[in-house]
Parts: structure tokens; C-alpha cells; sequence
């Protein structure tokens, strides 16, 4: 058994271990010569909720097992309140996580199972009665303490395994897919309680997600994994506004995406707004970025629903398209609809626009209607194009 | 696979020590022994064989003959068992397979309680004595048994069907001991499959004869096979059922074997004759071992 | 589908007749098996006042018992090694030791062990007699495999993240495999302990050949009577087996069958 009393060194200065809950160091971890996790550094602020976001195989469960302790890094450091845990097992690391599976002890009871990682750090028999009191009134399952798992609903099973995971009281909570074993409708009810809870707690936080929506609801900051490499990391608002890759873009809500050209004007100073000529899109695109890294070829990125959609044909100088709709979907709230263009190289591209109901029925829209599309400069954010 | 889990025990060894050590000395160190004695001759003494080297003032000798082994060449009445213990266990495998797999697919198909209970009431013969139960046949079999006393009071036959020391008899002792060991592996796995896969068969077009021939069969072949070498390797070496239920001329190898041993006292021949079984049979073991461990990973 | 039910039940049938047969013939008054005379108990009697039959059977039931206890703790070591270890030096030597002994033929293991016995007597002068000792040791040999197989498909069924999730709670591995793993796997463990012991007093070819003089087994003993015909004594033995078998194991079924709201609660908690 390895031994944690040399681990207790703490080598970063006092004022990095305050305020960083966690470090992830440059961790990697290669299985059989294949990287599940590559080179990845991340510092998460005391109390925050932050969240691990990617597609199946991207390597965020690999990289939250390794917090845990269940999978030991290639290479690399992570550090927990300034001290490295490398070394120490999972049952000496102060980190509690909540399973997929919620993985409760079928053979005993709601109490039993919340006490059992109490049990194992030998706190009196009576603390131990008061804490996991505390903690079930926490998550409001007091009435079931007597219960077995197999006889609670998947919500209240996710309740119990919220309370043990918090009651040891770790500096670092993990989540792994929290949602994943819940259906729709009580998802949407459970990830606002669930993140009310342990903002309550102020325990830090990471979680494992592959639904956007769960990632967005929840975390003070997202991570946007792809094969074992971070993408981008920032609040969900940054992320959804201003992301920096197409695959960041593709991959949070739905985007149009144009293949262009940006010319800056640099007489100007970086004042004067960037032009770009695409070849998907039948008109300047004027866009208010002035960063000059984006000169050369990139793409223009739009959200749906910053596109206006006009039946008045009234052109106008840039950031204005013409074309026919190609296909409406009902989706209750609002409308996605289709608009074919025509680019200049003689090809057609569909592009998304939202549509409120009542501008829908407004206009009266039909499929073939030829419309105008525009847009505010301020909308276009540029992706530069991944050197091929 | 929990690589971590297993990591943590920085003294695995000594968990794993306990049963490797018991098999080692209790299981694979015996084979060493039993090919050591192949080569000894036998003698009247005890033990009754000699040695096969020896460490006097010349050093190491050699000792050992293969003359066991000629000698099992040399007289037909052992290829004539070699033979016949194949040939019979393969043939009662077969008819095992027919037997069990409607049984374990029918098992396989029931809800619970009843699939479970009739798991039971097919296991649970077997938990009785093997031994007692082949020995009920023979009060059934025998010439003046129940069978022919009911058979020639409803008039059928009028004198006794000679049905006890009989390959016949061999046949049904195989089948009847070994049945549950066919059913077993068969049902897991058919248990297991997906039902809506047949669903999608039906749905498809196929009639139920082909949904069976391409559908459930291929998908329940790792339990068809490892039934069948639960079956038939240990049915090679049978010894209870050739020599209560088989005549004198039905020569089982396992049966030969015992005799050689036991009543001819003649511990190198019997040595030479496991000898040469588990070479033969060493061939199936091999694909069996392979097939249960991948039936085991399967189930994860 | 109809045919394999009907097929179930005239399986069913050929497994149980000659056992019916057996049981009511043992309360024949007749010695003959084919001719029904009149009820009688004469039979059990005569059993219980054979001393060498019971005591073959006491010396069965020992020996039983004890293989039945050690085949459990070497199979659960066994089979946790398989199934959690993954790879070791000698890993395919250890998996084959243990799969061996389910298909391998009666006759080569008693003979084999014999022969080590005898071996081992001469080198270090361990086992000084053959008898009860021996026995255990042959039975637990090949027991081992059987308890195995049962314990590890049990033990693969089992969510991992249980395990994981006591660890991450500060249980050591030592405790993690006492408080959460062997909880859970005791009906196997239950299960692997009556397969032992029924394969244990079962075997009379094994012990044969490693038993020494002084020490039969009940198999022992009823091989030998057998060999000199059909005996209404016999038959009420086997009664007796058949008859505990079957309270014991409907029993085990019912308790099953009344703690299935716990069973299903497990399988919805693994999911």
C-alpha cells in the first residue's frame, strides 16, 4: 500500500492551493497505445460546478475515473486542494462520487448505504446518526431511510446516492453521467434540483456529461471534450456564443456554417469591421470581429435564431440572402425552417432558420416561397479553418 | 475488467497462492506421477512397480520400458475398448443433444416461477446419487425387470426383450445420467437471447422452422457445444454405467482400466492405458477449456 | 414450441420413473422388484440396523461436509482471481486447472492421484495411510472447478461500480470484498457449498482408488452390494437420498420464490 503521509507535501504556494479545488495537470492515459486522454490541463475554482462535456469514447469518464481513483494516469499530476493525489488510493482520496448506475448497496437499507462511507472513516456511532440525518433531510428522502434501493423509483435511488457521496463531506464530488438512468421529463426536474443542492453544499464539483442541455442547466463552466483532447472550455454562454472550433460549434445547439475568406482591413487599425467573401453564400458577410489571427480562410459561423427571415425581397448591401423554403418543422415552441440558397458556384445550401409561431403564421410561410435572409454583423462569429 | 481493483492488492500473490498451489500439487503434479508409472513394470511388492531410474554409483540410470504401451498395442482388446468408448459416447451425445435442446428451450421460454422451477426438476435428479440412479435400470432392464413384466402381461411380446448388458443399455445409462449436463449450458444461453431478435425473424417472413435453423440455434451454439464436451469427454471414461449396465462384450476403456487396476493389480498398464486416453482426449479439453472461459467472458 | 413443451415433459418422465419406480418398490415386502406382494417398512429397518452401511454413510456425511467447506473458500479465491485479476504470470496454467477437472474422466483422477499419493508416501513419507484424509483431498480437487464456475458467472453478473463505489466511500479492498462482495454473492456461495457436498457424496469411483483399507464410503459399499444384484435395501436408501433431496431442495425453491421481491430488487439496483 502506498504510502499518503509523503504525499502531504504541498508544493505549490499557499495562495494556488486556496484557490484552485483541483488541478489537472498535463494528465494522459493511454490504453494499449491508444490515447483515451491526451496532454489535458484543467483548474477548477473552489465551489464550482463544472462539467466534462463530449460524445461517447471522448475520453471524460477515462479522465473522471482517474480523479477517483479507479484508473491511474500515464503521465501527469492531479492535485486536490494543492496536494497531489497520484499516489493514494480511492478509498484515501477526499473525493465522493456519484455512480452512473447510482451503484447503491442493494443489501442495505437508504441509511446504510448514506452511513457507509461514514462508517469507514470510524466517526462515532451518534455523528454518524446526525449526519446521515442532515443529509437526507438535504435531498428530502428522510421518509425511506428504512428502505432497500430495490424498492425506491430511479429518482429517488439518484436522491440517495446524491447523500452519499456528499456525507463525507468530500472536497471534490464527482458525477458520472448523473442523468443518464432518468427519462426526459424528470431529467429537466432534476437537474435544477440536483444543481440547487450542491450549490447549498458549496462542494466543488465535476460532472461527466454527453447532453448539452444537462451540461448547460448545470455547470458554472463546461469543458468540450473530442479523442481525449479539451476543445474549449468556458461558461456555457461563452461556449454557445463564441465557439472556437466547428466541431465546438456542431457539437452545442444546431449552426449554419459557411466556408470563407476574411480580409482585414489593417490600415484601419483593427477598427474598421472584418469582410469576408464566401463561396456558400451569395453576399458579403460583414462581421464586427477586428482580431487580424482570422485573416485567411475560415468560417462564418450562425445560430438559427439570429437569422431574421423577411418575405419582403428588398435587398440590401451585405449580410443578406435570397432564397426558397425548402422545408418546415413544427416544433411547437418555434419553427425550423429550411431555406435553400443558391451560392455563387452554382450549388444549393440548406440553411436553419427559427421561426416564432406567430411570425410563421404572420407571414404566412409555404414551402417554394422565395424569402430574404439577413442578419447583424454583431450574430457572425468566425471559426478559423483547422489547417487541413 | 477492473485493472485498478486488481492493482491494489500489492500482495496478490498471496491471494492467489491458496487454490493455484492445491491444483498444482493436488491436480497437475498427478499427471507427472501417472506418466512416470506408464514406463515403470509392474511387480508384487508395494507399491506394486519399479522404478524407472536410479541414482546409484554411476549416477543417473534409465530404467523405464515402453513396453506398457506395446503391450496395449499388441492385444485388440484395447483399441476394441479405445474404440468402443468413442463410438458409444459420441452416439449417446447426440441422442443427449436431441433430448435436451427442446427441453431447455422449452424451460428457457416459461415465466418465472414455473422457468425456475422446472430449472429445479431437472437438476435435481442429478443431485442424487449417480451411482442409485443407474442402478434403478437395471431392476427396469433386466429380463425378468418391470418393463418386460409389463410388456408380456399386456401381451406385446411373449418372451423378454433383451434389453440389460447391452450397447442398447449403454446408450439410455449415458443419457439418462448425463442429460441434465446437456441441458444446463444449453438453457443459460438460450435464456439469454434477445427474444425479439425471433420476433424480428417472424416479422421478416421467416417461418418458425427457419427462425429456429437461423436464428436461435446459431445463437445458442457455444451452450451446444460445451454441452456436448460436458457430455462426452467425461462419457469416454465412463465406469459405473458399462459396468452395471453393459454386458461382457460391450469393453468400455474406463471400465478396462479399473479392472486392469483393480483386479489384475497391474499399475503400469492401467497407467499406459489413462495415458493414452487423455492424449486422445487432451484434444476436446483444450476446446472445451476455451469455450467455457469464453462463455464466462460473455457473461460480463 | 408445443413440441418442445411435450418433449419437457416426457423428459421429466424418463428422469423421474425409474426413481418412482425405486421409492415404491422400497416398500415392498417381497425381496422381488418386479412383483408387488404387500407395504411394508422391513426394509428400512434392516438399513438402519446394517452398522457397516451407516457407517459408511456417517464417514460420507464427514467427509462431505469438510469438502464441501474447503471447496467454497478455494473456489471464491478462485473465482475472484478469474474474474477481477485480469491478467497474471501463469494465468492460462491456473484458468485450465480449473476447467479440467469438470469434463475430466473419473478413472485418470483417482488413478493419478493414487499414484501421487503412493509417490508422495514414498519420497516424504506424507500420507503415511489412506483413508478419510485422502478422500477430502481428491474431493476437493475436483469439487473446486464446479463451485468456481458457479461463484464466477456470479461474480460477472455483479455491477462493478458497487465494488468501486465502497472503495470511493474509504473502504479498503480487503473490506470492500467482505462488507459488499461476499454479501452479494452468497447465494453462490450457498449453491457452490450443496453442489460440493452432493458431488462429494456422490463419488464412488475416485474414492476408490485413493481410499485405503478401513475407510468406505457409502458409495463404496453400495457398489458392492449392487454388484451381487438388486436389493430392496438399496432401493430404500435411495428413497431416503431421493426423499431428502427433494424436501431440501423445494424448500430452497420456495424461500427463493418468497425472497424474489429481494431478488428483483437486486436486478433492478444492478440494472
Amino acid at each position: 500500500m502506498p504510502n499518503s503521509d509523503a504525499q502531504t507535501v504541498i508544493e505549490t504556494p499557499a495562495d494556488v492551493a486556496d484557490r484552485y479545488a483541483l488541478e489537472i495537470i498535463n494528465v494522459s492515459k493511454h490504453f494499449d497505445d491508444v490515447a483515451a486522454v491526451n496532454q489535458v490541463s484543467l483548474s477548477i475554482d473552489k465551489g464550482e460546478i463544472f462539467a466534462l462535456l463530449g460524445g461517447s469514447g471522448c475520453g471524460k469518464t477515462t479522465l473522471l475515473r482517474m480523479l477517483a481513483g479507479f484508473e491511474t494516469p500515464s503521465a501527469g499530476d492531479i492535485k486536490i486542494n494543492g496536494v497531489s493525489v497520484l499516489h493514494s488510493p480511492p478509498y484515501q482520496r477526499p473525493v465522493n462520487m456519484m455512480f452512473q448506475s447510482y451503484a447503491l448497496f442493494p443489501h442495505m437499507t437508504v441509511e446504510q448505504n448514506v452511513a457507509f462511507g461514514l462508517k469507514q472513516d470510524r466517526m462515532p456511532k451518534a455523528e454518524i446518526e446526525v449526519r446521515v440525518t442532515e443529509v437526507l433531510e438535504l435531498v428530502q428522502m428522510t421518509r425511506f431511510r428504512r428502505r432497500k434501493p430495490g424498492q425506491l423509483s430511479g429518482g429517488q435511488q439518484q436522491r440517495v446516492a446524491l447523500a452519499r457521496s456528499l456525507a463525507k463531506k468530500p472536497a471534490l464530488l464527482l458525477l458520472d453521467e448523473p442523468m443518464g438512468a432518468l427519462d426526459k421529463k424528470l431529467r429537466m426536474q432534476m437537474q435544477l434540483e440536483l444543481a440547487n443542492i450542491i450549490e447549498s453544499v458549496g462542494v466543488t464539483c465535476v460532472m461527466v456529461t454527453h447532453d448539452q442541455e444537462e451540461a448547460m442547466t448545470m455547470a458554472d463552466r463546461i469543458a468540450i471534450m473530442d479523442q481525449g483532447e479539451i476543445m474549449q472550455v468556458g461558461a456555457p454562454r461563452q461556449i454557445y456564443e463564441f465557439p472556437n472550433s466547428k466541431l465546438t460549434a456542431e457539437f452545442i445547439g444546431s449552426i449554419n456554417l459557411f466556408e470563407a475568406v476574411a480580409a482585414f482591413d489593417v490600415a484601419s487599425g483593427g477598427a474598421a469591421p472584418c469582410r469576408l467573401e464566401c463561396a456558400e453564400l451569395p453576399c458579403t458577410v460583414v462581421s464586427n470581429e477586428t482580431d487580424s489571427r482570422f485573416a485567411g480562410p475560415c468560417y462564418v459561423a450562425l445560430r438559427p435564431e439570429k437569422i431574421s427571415l423577411e418575405t419582403s425581397l428588398e435587398p440590401a448591401d451585405n449580410n443578406w440572402v435570397r432564397g426558397k423554403i425548402d422545408d418546415i418543422a413544427y416544433l411547437g415552441s418555434h419553427n425550423v425552417v429550411h431555406v435553400r440558397l443558391e451560392t455563387p458556384a452554382g450549388k444549393t445550401k440548406i440553411v436553419q432558420v427559427h421561426v416564432s409561431n406567430f411570425a410563421r403564421h404572420a407571414k404566412s410561410l409555404d414551402f417554394e416561397q422565395a424569402v430574404a435572409l439577413s442578419w447583424e454583423p454583431e450574430a457572425v462569429v468566425l471559426i478559423k479553418a483547422e489547417a487541413a | 475488467m477492473k485493472p485498478l481493483f486488481a492493482h491494489l492488492f500489492a500482495n496478490r500473490f498471496w491471494v492467489i497462492a491458496p487454490p493455484y498451489v492445491w491444483m498444482l500439487v493436488f491436480f497437475a503434479l498427478p499427471f507427472a506421477f501417472i506418466l512416470k508409472i506408464s514406463f515403470a513394470e509392474s511387480l508384487i511388492a508395494m507399491p506394486p512397480y519399479s522404478d524407472i531410474w536410479s541414482w546409484a554409483d554411476d549416477g543417473f540410470q534409465w530404467l523405464g520400458s515402453i513396453n506398457n504401451y506395446l503391450f496395449l498395442l499388441d492385444d485388440d482388446l484395447y483399441y476394441t475398448a479405445y474404440f468402443n468408448s468413442v463410438r458409444l459416447a459420441l452416439v449417446a451425445t447426440l441422442v443427449c443433444l436431441v433430448v435436451a435442446y427442446p427441453m431447455a428451450y422449452a424451460i428457457s421460454r416459461l415465466d418465472e416461477p414455473y422457468r425456475s422451477l422446472f430449472l429445479l426438476l431437472v437438476i435435481l435428479p442429478s443431485w442424487t446419487s449417480f451411482l442409485i440412479r443407474i442402478y434403478a435400470w437395471i431392476g427396469l432392464l433386466k429380463n425378468n425387470g418391470l418393463i418386460n413384466h409389463a410388456l408380456m402381461s399386456l401381451g406385446l411380446i411373449d418372451e423378454p426383450l433383451v434389453m440389460l448388458h447391452s450397447d442398447f443399455a449403454i446408450y439410455l445409462g449415458i443419457v439418462y445420467g448425463y442429460l441434465p449436463f446437456m441441458i444446463l449450458p444449453i438453457y443459460t444461453n438460450l435464456v439469454k437471447l434477445d427474444h425479439s431478435l425471433v420476433e424480428a425473424g417472424y416479422d421478416l417472413g421467416a417461418r418458425p422452422w427457419k427462425v429456429f435453423v437461423t436464428i436461435i440455434f446459431p445463437l445458442s451454439m457455444s451452450g451446444v457445444v460445451a454441452g456436448c464436451f460436458l457430455v462426452f469427454i467425461p462419457a469416454v471414461g465412463e465406469f459405473v454405467i458399462p459396468d452395471l449396465l453393459g454386458g461382457p462384450d460391450t469393453l468400455m476403456i474406463g471400465k478396462v482400466l479399473w479392472q486392469e487396476f483393480f483386479v489384475n493389480r497391474d499399475w503400469p498398464v492401467a497407467s499406459a492405458i489413462a495415458v493414452v486416453m487423455l492424449s486422445f482426449l487432451i484434444i476436446p479439453i483444450y476446446f472445451y477449456r476455451r469455450i467455457e472461459m469464453q462463455r464466462l467472458e460473455a457473461n460480463k | 414450441m408445443r413440441a418442445a413443451r411435450v418433449m419437457l415433459v416426457a423428459g421429466l418422465v424418463f428422469l423421474y420413473f425409474p426413481l418412482l419406480v425405486l421409492i415404491i418398490y422400497s416398500f415392498n415386502e417381497s425381496r422381488l422388484v418386479t412383483i408387488w406382494t404387500e407395504f411394508s417398512v422391513k426394509w428400512y429397518i434392516e438399513l438402519l440396523q446394517d452398522e457397516q452401511l451407516m457407517g459408511a454413510f456417517f464417514l460420507s456425511l464427514q467427509i462431505a461436509c469438510a469438502t464441501a467447506f474447503m471447496a467454497v473458500l478455494l473456489g471464491t479465491i478462485a473465482a475472484y482471481v478469474l474474474v477481477n485479476f485480469g491478467r497474471f504470470p501463469g494465468q492460462t496454467l491456473f484458468s485450465s486447472m480449473i476447467v479440467a477437472p469438470l469434463v475430466m474422466p473419473e478413472v485418470i483422477t483417482g488413478l493419478s492421484l493414487l499414484l501421487l499419493f503412493v509417490g508422495l508416501s514414498e519420497l516424504l513419507g506424507w500420507p503415511a495411510s489412506r483413508g478419510a484424509m485422502t478422500i477430502w483431498i481428491a474431493h476437493v480437487t475436483f469439487s473446486v472447478a464446479f463451485v468456481t464456475i458457479i461463484i464466477s458467472s456470479r461474480l460477472r453478473e455483479m455491477d462493478g461500480s458497487l465494488e468501486e463505489a465502497a472503495m470511493d466511500l474509504g473502504a479498503t479492498p480487503l473490506k470492500v470484498f467482505f462488507v459488499i462482495t461476499l454479501p452479494l454473492i452468497m447465494p453462490a456461495l450457498v449453491s457452490g457449498w450443496l453442489l460440493a457436498f452432493t458431488l462429494s457424496l456422490d463419488d464412488l469411483v475416485i474414492a476408490s482408488f485413493v481410499s485405503g483399507p478401513g475407510a468406505s464410503t457409502l458409495p463404496m459399499v453400495i457398489y458392492s452390494s449392487v454388484r451381487l444384484g438388486v436389493s430392496p435395501k438399496i432401493n430404500a436408501l435411495a428413497t431416503i437420498f431421493v426423499g431428502m433431496i427433494l424436501v431440501g431442495s423445494f424448500l430452497v425453491w420456495w424461500t427463493m420464490q418468497r425472497w424474489q421481491v429481494y431478488a428483483t430488487d437486486k436486478k433492478a439496483a444492478e440494472g
